[in-house]
């Protein structure tokens, strides 16, 4: 009885058709910049360069992961470069001048961060303010307190405990324990996105707030979970880095915030919320990570690789608002030939 | 259908008066699936007041929007002092000289008055600069002449909803619009500031304008409109002079269709009740709303836009707060102050918009149908896509949904199946009460007698049903009672049996004449 649809319209269905379709064009354009990359400098590409590469981007993988829930529930959060130097902070000046047992210490890392997301999302979600607001303010919040707590000075190498600094670069079975701490992470997050009442809020609070809040999930609740694991990871990213580079100051990843929804945003998560995946949030940051890698050895100026990132992102976003644009015209026909009612 | 029912034509209605300024001939309009206005037909003249009026759904919205130019017609003729026009765009209503001053006032809240009044035709001087001095000359002179004490400058933000109509009213004057179309403009109003209106209205009389008049109050129709048209399913069923009809005369004209459509209704045995709500209130919307829900029960729900229905439903569902009252599910109080509790309580709500409110576009059909239950697909706080899929797939194939497959993204079905999809995710809920809102709106007669069949089984099977419906054959096919509410309050609570049409519209216009509530 539905009005005769116009054929040229299948094709559309047929492109969009893998759920994942996303995800294999990034995967498959990740392997194609490799590829070109390994045309010059053939070295790039070896087991332990791209090993390399893959432990220089665990910090943004699992602060994508974070940020990716955020922006599920069609939030952002801001914040998070300042969480990790003001976790970063308070960890290394614990360590430097506390002692406490090195468990401990590190444990003290993702439980503040908890508390930093946890403060976001409370104003979000209680006094209903907008997101990128509340954390624009806490941002400098954070940062803020940082230079409170160290009264600006700089926490150096020196200054840790030799454990403290050791354990992210420590290997287990030839790769180092800051690229597991990002593959658990990951499988955790998979586990939070695809099997938790939690992470099926957010999708479902991004996708249609008015639909989940009828369903009896509270959008302004899930929003503030979202905060909180951002927080978390975010948090837990203090340690690695200033355990990484081994130095911690108030203005550490000053900006990082703008990587992690970059590298969300290049993996698919849609800034309107309810779209994304943890799979595109990891190629995403991988692929952001192997042109921060590989620019410097093709031997881009500093300036022309911040040109370089722009374009990729700008590019990835215009992809993305292309196929969700397919998305919404094939709503307009009925889905398969089985439909005609 | 009609036919036994005197129609009047409009040319024959009006002995001797001024040539029509504006008149509609047979104007069709269709949309996917409605049939919106089937040949309307409507007159006005210079100088009078014609009401438009018809049941919620009868083809008024859709006939202001044709001759505003927002929509096209399908077929027919609309001619403007006698000469035939066609509108591409507003604009081109706008030039035709038609006005429309709608509900709502689609006005700019941060602009002055006098800039709202001018905006887009506003007084330039030479330099093609905009003439402010000239404006608020302008704008003054205008709004003294509405006798409204209201100061050019002034940020609209800052006026009542009475005042903005005026404004909206200058408006229409200083675009010299001959024609008037005023769109339920004392929804909002108290009785003063109708008052206040009706003096208006009779001052734009006074100056040859045609005005179109619609409202559902029929004390104000009388007071103010000299001719009237009335409209039934998108026909025009009658027209004639307004103090040569009665109350009555217009009541069976707008509801005259023989009921006779084939309702599968199954005559359920009532069991306990189910849902108790004593006194509810809110400050706002409704007031001392009293009423019980038994098992199997379906209990209709009617009332003219704006009788506080959906606030109602909101109320009951968490969506706001009542001020006052209780609410008890199976003889239990329950404290409902958000839809997660409702749904705990067991009442769930389809919303009357449910592709925008009912289903998560870009999620799985399978996450769809169990986001109101997760609880039951859990083990250890983890969900289990196999007991996922399993529900899904139960109530997908209970539904008769046509889907590729469980994992396909619900925006990419149609319409129908996605409402489908919103549905099982109610029934997945496990519901003792559940409320429907306008459930058959917007869709077409075979779809419509599937939601009816569907919501006879859920009653079968032992549900209460709420049924929020404008739609008269409707409430009286499927409803074992009744409710009607009236500007917030009951205005009745009626038996299934011997129920007519005309009882109900009564009840809900506030005609004290036909009414036979019984206590």
């Amino acid at each position: 009885m539905s009005a005769p649809v116009p054929p040229r319209l299948a094709d559309d269905l047929d492109l969009c058709g893998p759920v994942l379709r996303r995800e294999t064009l990034l995967a498959a354009a990740l392997v194609l910049l490799l590829g070109v990359i390994a045309l010059r400098f053939p070295a790039f590409v070896t087991a332990s360069s791209l090993g390399g590469v893959f432990n220089d981007s665990a910090i943004l993988i699992i602060m994508a992961l974070g940020q990716a829930a955020v922006l599920l529930t069609r939030s952002v959060d801001l914040s998070v470069a300042a969480n990790v130097a003001l976790t970063g902070m308070a960890v290394a000046l614990i360590d430097a001048h506390h002692g406490l047992p090195l468990g401990l210490t590190i444990l003290a890392a993702p439980a503040l961060g908890l508390l930093l997301g946890a403060f976001n999302g409370l104003l979000v979600w209680r006094l209903g303010m907008p997101p990128i607001v509340v954390t624009l303010g806490t941002l400098t919040i954070y940062r803020g307190l940082a230079f409170v707590l160290s009264g600006g000075t700089w926490i150096n190498s020196f200054q840790f405990s030799p454990a403290f600094l050791a354990l992210p670069r420590t290997e287990l079975l030839g790769v180092p324990v800051l690229s597991w701490i990002a593959v658990a992470v990951v499988a955790a997050a998979a586990i939070v996105l695809g099997r938790t009442a939690a992470g099926r809020g957010w999708f479902a609070v991004g996708g249609n707030p008015t639909a989940a809040a009828y369903a009896g999930i509270d959008p302004g609740r899930a929003r503030f979970l979202a905060f909180c694991f951002s927080g978390l990871l975010s948090g837990l990213c203090g340690y690695l880095w200033v355990a990484r580079y081994a130095v911690a100051y108030v203005d550490l990843a000053s900006g990082f915030e703008l990587d992690v929804i970059a590298a969300c945003v290049i993996g698919g998560v849609s800034i309107a919320g309810g779209i994304g995946s943890v799979a595109g949030a990891v190629l995403g940051s991988l692929f952001l990570g192997t042109i921060k890698n590989a620019l410097p050895v093709v031997n881009v100026s500093p300036f022309a690789q911040m040109a370089i990132s722009g374009t990729i992102i700008i590019a990835a976003v215009a992809l993305n608002t292309r196929a969700e644009r397919r998305r919404g015209r094939i709503i307009l026909r009925p889905a398969g030939p089985q439909t005609a009612e | 259908m009609s036919g036994a029912l005197q129609i009047d034509h409009p040319s024959d209605a009006e002995p001797a008066a001024l040539p029509p300024r504006l008149e509609l001939r047979g104007i069709a309009k269709h949309f996917p699936g409605v049939r919106a206005l089937d040949g309307v037909d409507l007159v006005l003249r210079p100088g009078r007041v014609t009401a438009l009026i018809g049941e919620n759904g009868a083809g008024k919205s859709t006939l202001v929007k044709i001759l505003t130019g927002i929509h096209r017609p399908d077929a027919g003729e609309i001619r403007v002092g006698g000469k035939p026009v066609s509108f591409a765009a507003p604009q081109d209503a706008q030039a035709a000289g038609i006005t429309a001053i709608h509900q709502e006032t689609v006005l700019f809240d941060d602009l002055t008055v006098a800039e709202n009044i001018y905006l887009g035709h506003a007084p330039k001087t030479r330099l093609g600069f905009v003439d402010w001095s000239a404006m608020r000359a302008r704008a003054t002179a205008l709004l003294y002449g509405l006798d409204a004490p209201i100061r050019p400058w002034t940020r609209l933000r800052d006026l009542s909803i009475a005042q903005r109509h005026l404004v909206a009213i200058a408006r229409a004057l200083s675009i010299d619009s001959e024609i008037v179309i005023m769109d339920e403009p004392t929804a909002a109003l108290s009785h003063k500031e109708v008052d206040d209106l009706a003096r208006v209205i009779e001052r734009l009389k006074g100056q040859g304008k045609a005005i179109l008049f619609i409202s559902h109050k029929f004390e104000e129709l009388y007071r103010i409109a000299d001719d009237y048209t009335v409209f039934r399913d998108g026909r025009s069923v009658g027209a004639g002079r307004m103090d040569a009809a009665t109350h009555d005369d217009l009541v069976r004209l707008m509801v005259g269709r023989s009921v006779d459509q084939v309702f599968p209704k199954v005559p359920a045995t009532l069991g306990e009740a189910v849902l108790a709500v004593s006194g509810l209130c809110h400050p706002t919307e409704f007031d001392g709303v009293s009423f019980t829900l038994r098992c199997g029960e379906i209990l209709g729900l009617y009332g003219l836009v704006g009788a506080g229905r959906s606030e109602l439903c909101q109320a009951l569902f968490g969506a706001t707060v009542p001020s006052g009252g209780t609410i008890a599910v199976e003889g239990r109080k329950v404290a409902i102050r958000s839809p997660a509790d409702a749904v705990r309580a067991g009442i769930v709500y389809v919303p009357e918009e449910r592709g925008r409110h009912g289903a998560v576009l870009a999620m799985p059909v399978f996450e769809n149908v169990t986001l109101a239950c997760l609880g039951n697909v859990w083990r250890h706080g983890f969900i289990r896509s196999g007991e996922e899929f399993r529900l899904a797939r139960h109530y997908a194939e209970r539904l008769d949904l046509r889907a590729a497959s469980l994992a396909q993204p619900v925006g990419t079905l149609s319409g129908g199946n996605q409402q489908k999809v919103v549905i099982g995710k109610w029934l997945a809920a496990g519901p003792k009460v559940v409320i429907l809102d306008e459930p058959t709106k917007g869709i077409d007669i075979g779809s419509k007698a599937a939601v009816h069949a569907f919501m006879s089984e859920l009653a079968g099977q032992g549900l209460a049903v709420l049924m929020v419906s404008s739609e008269l054959p409707e409430i009286l096919g499927m409803a074992d009672r009744v409710m009607v509410m009236r500007e917030g309050r009951m205005a009745g609570l009626f038996e299934r049996e011997g129920l007519t049409a005309e009882t109900l519209v009564a009840a809900a216009t506030g005609n004290t004449q036909t009414r036979s509530d019984r206590p």
